[in-house]
């Protein structure tokens, strides 16, 4: 299993690691212990562990069936677990009704009440806890309006607003409640590439002005990446790894986060040597190259991996700079795509290598790398990280 | 031809609209007219009947001389359409929300009885409520109500009649509302703190209102004009409705112009209940939203 909290120690994480790292001094907003969530025969959540710290922005990732919203909904009380634990604020909530439980949720399709004004709707919370003089609700109202920028719209039904407005007011009318935790379901799923830009600015914004835990669900990972603080990579009822973005992005522990998260090139090889600080690793190519020996884990079989950004060219006939990782190849095809131009290099024994680069240091049809061309690429050591197959046999190689 | 309607496109809808213009027009409007004239006359069958605006008091001579049963009217469908409402709200609700995959199968039996006639349905009903039916024999031989207790030719009866034979028109609507509803707004609801039951009162009923006044609708109307339920099943002079007295001076006494009005107080009675109903129902969806 995997262990709580998920970032790996902080020794090999790359420059700019976050601050906030210690879980002891964070107060818990919700954890999961050994959750398992079956319908019928299939278990849709298969023993998750897994702790949000107060005040952050968490989301789970992952591609459709992953147990991301299955996972969501436990929280919110819309589904029972099968087994396990669920806390809030140290609380044990696992049988509580959602009704019961200091959480609010933004719904995909944000389920406003088409019976109601939207002051209604936004006020809606508010009335069913009572005790809040009619003044005080309304001026509660007007500044939750106000703060996801809907001020005047009080008197509208939701026939009447946008797409985009609409989810304002379910972010509104779930906020307004003071929840411990905001559940939100892939929330910008319905709106076009350019709304879904702007409101992931609006909800970072917003997050921040009411210092509230956020648990996100979405299975788009430049959303995930670019609104959290942590991310759980969900595949087929469990998370694959937890960490920050950059962790994530950097050094991705399997084969699938490495996958999802990005483009990778993934490079099958033997450990020869398991050194400190980099071990050495032999490719299908005979090519030997170092990677971070927490990387490799104690494995001996794993699959070397490299971004295709990390990666630069060099000519036959250069020599790569010592220290790199380098291997040979032919260009098969080269793309230019504006910000950068994407190479696809063949190495040696046929394995293909995607490298972007940068446009700039280069002149209109200038140091073009053509098609058929022999290059050496050359990358960082400290670019370099090593994927197993499955979270199951990593763990089984510690 | 088809360039002249194109050019005259306009007239496409009045030229769809035209085979039921004339129908209304035939069948609604010239019988209506003919009516509201026939409420003016005055004298007999026999000996010729005059229009004379003076007439008027036709009107007042039929409210106040049927009086009882215009307010019995009023009454036995007012409380048919309760009964009606009750049964039919969870019927629709669990068809609705709980039935899965009987839904269907549920629907059909809700609408089954309906494929055998009117009549022979209220005929069945008076052997059910009869004095030793199926419902009063077996309590009356048991002891458990005595001999003299009797259903058939009571208020009840009728008010059961008619209740029976509107259900499916209170039933149909109100599911086909509670159907539509998103089943995520309940949730919505339990997430905003609403317990199951206000979930219900604030969501489920306001969002059921259209089925709800459409079915009480359904109901109400006909019931008041409604005749054969208190006749097959009523049978006295107490449970007499208004329906009653316009079939008797319409077609045994030969009394047109007391029928003729009587049909029109009717007619307005319903037009300013409806009016008020629907002007209660909408206030109430105000007040339900404001607190």
């Amino acid at each position: 299993m995997v262990a709580i909290p998920g970032a790996p120690d902080p020794g090999h994480c790359p420059s700019g690691t976050r601050s906030d790292e210690s879980p002891v001094t964070t107060e818990v907003a919700v954890r999961l212990v050994d959750v398992v969530k079956k319908f019928g025969d299939v278990a849709a959540v298969d023993r998750i562990n897994l702790e949000v710290r107060d005040g952050e922005f968490f989301s789970l990732l992952g591609p459709s069936g992953c147990g991301k919203t299955t996972t969501l909904r436990m929280i919110g009380g819309f589904e029972e677990p099968t087994s396990g634990l669920i806390e809030l604020q140290g609380k044990d909530v696992t049988w509580l009704p959602p009704y019961r439980r200091n959480v609010n949720t933004v719904f995909q399709n944000y389920a406003l009440f088409p019976h109601l004004t939207i002051f209604e709707n936004v006020a809606f919370g508010l009335r069913r806890k009572g005790g809040l003089k009619d003044a005080e609700l309304r001026s509660r109202v007007t500044e939750m309006l106000r703060l996801v920028e809907l001020p005047g719209f009080e008197k509208r039904k939701p026939t009447q607003i946008s797409g985009g407005q609409a989810q304002r007011v379910a972010l509104a009318r779930a906020l307004i409640n003071r929840p411990a935790v905001l559940l939100l379901d892939e929330p910008l799923g319905a709106l076009d590439l350019k709304l879904r830009k702007q409101m992931q600015l609006e909800l970072k914004r917003i997050q921040h002005e009411v210092g509230v835990t956020f648990i996100y669900v979405t299975h788009d990972q430049e959303e995930a990446m670019m609104m959290s603080d942590r991310i759980a990579v969900m595949n087929s009822g469990h998370y694959e790894q937890l960490a920050d973005p950059e962790t994530l992005y950097e050094r991705p522990q399997t084969r699938f986060v490495a996958g999802f998260l990005g483009v990778s090139n993934l490079l099958a090889g033997i450990v020869l040597e398991k050194g400190t600080p980099y071990a050495s690793v032999r490719l299908a190519d005979e090519a030997v190259v170092r990677v971070p020996a927490a990387a490799v884990n104690g494995r001996a079989d794993v699959e070397v991996g490299v971004r295709p950004e990390k990666i630069r060219l060099f000519g036959a006939d250069a020599e790569p700079p010592s220290g790199l990782n380098v291997l040979s190849g032919t260009v098969r095809d080269a793309s230019y795509l504006g910000v950068s131009t994407q190479y696809i290099i063949e190495t040696k024994n046929g394995s293909r290598v995607s490298v972007y680069e940068q446009n700039v240091e280069r002149t209109i049809h200038g140091s073009l790398h053509r098609p058929g061309e022999a290059v050496h690429l050359g990358w960082s050591p400290d670019h370099t990280f090593a994927v197993g197959p499955s979270v199951a046999d990593a763990s089984a190689g510690e | 031809m088809t360039a002249l309607l194109r050019r005259y496109r306009f007239i496409v809808p009045y030229l769809l609209l035209t085979p039921g213009l004339i129908w209304l027009a035939i069948f609604y409007v010239y019988p209506s007219v003919q009516m509201f004239i026939s409420s003016f006359w005055s004298g007999s069958l026999e000996r010729g009947f005059t229009f004379s605006l003076s007439n008027v008091h036709n009107y007042t001579d039929a409210l106040s001389r049927y009086q009882d049963q215009i307010v019995r009217s009023i009454f036995f469908a007012a409380a048919a359409t309760v009964a009606t409402f009750l049964i039919s709200f969870p019927l629709a609700y669990t068809i609705a929300f709980r039935a899965g995959q009987y839904k269907n199968l549920l629907l059909f039996l809700v609408i089954a009885p309906f494929f055998t006639s009117f009549l022979l349905r209220v005929i069945s009903w008076r052997t059910i409520l009869g004095d030793d039916g199926l419902l009063l024999g077996p309590l009356k031989s048991a002891g458990l109500v005595g001999d003299d207790v009797r259903i058939l030719a009571t208020p009840v009866a009728v008010i059961a009649g008619i209740a029976y034979n509107f259900l499916p028109f209170m039933t149909l609507p109100i599911y086909v509302s509670l159907e539509k509803i998103d089943k995520r707004l309940l949730e919505a609801g339990q997430d905003l703190y609403a317990t199951p039951w206000s979930a219900f009162r604030k969501i489920t009923l306001p969002l059921a209102l259209p089925g709800i006044f459409a079915g009480t609708l359904l109901t109400f109307i006909p019931a008041m004009g409604d005749y054969v339920n208190a006749e097959l099943l009523g049978q006295t002079p107490g449970t007499k409705m208004i329906g009653n007295v316009v079939q008797s001076r319409f077609l045994v006494n030969n009394d047109y112009p007391t029928a003729a009005a009587l049909s029109f107080i009717l007619m307005a009675g319903i037009l300013v209940a409806v009016a008020v109903y629907a002007r209660l129902l909408g206030t109430e969806e105000l007040v339900s939203s404001a607190g």
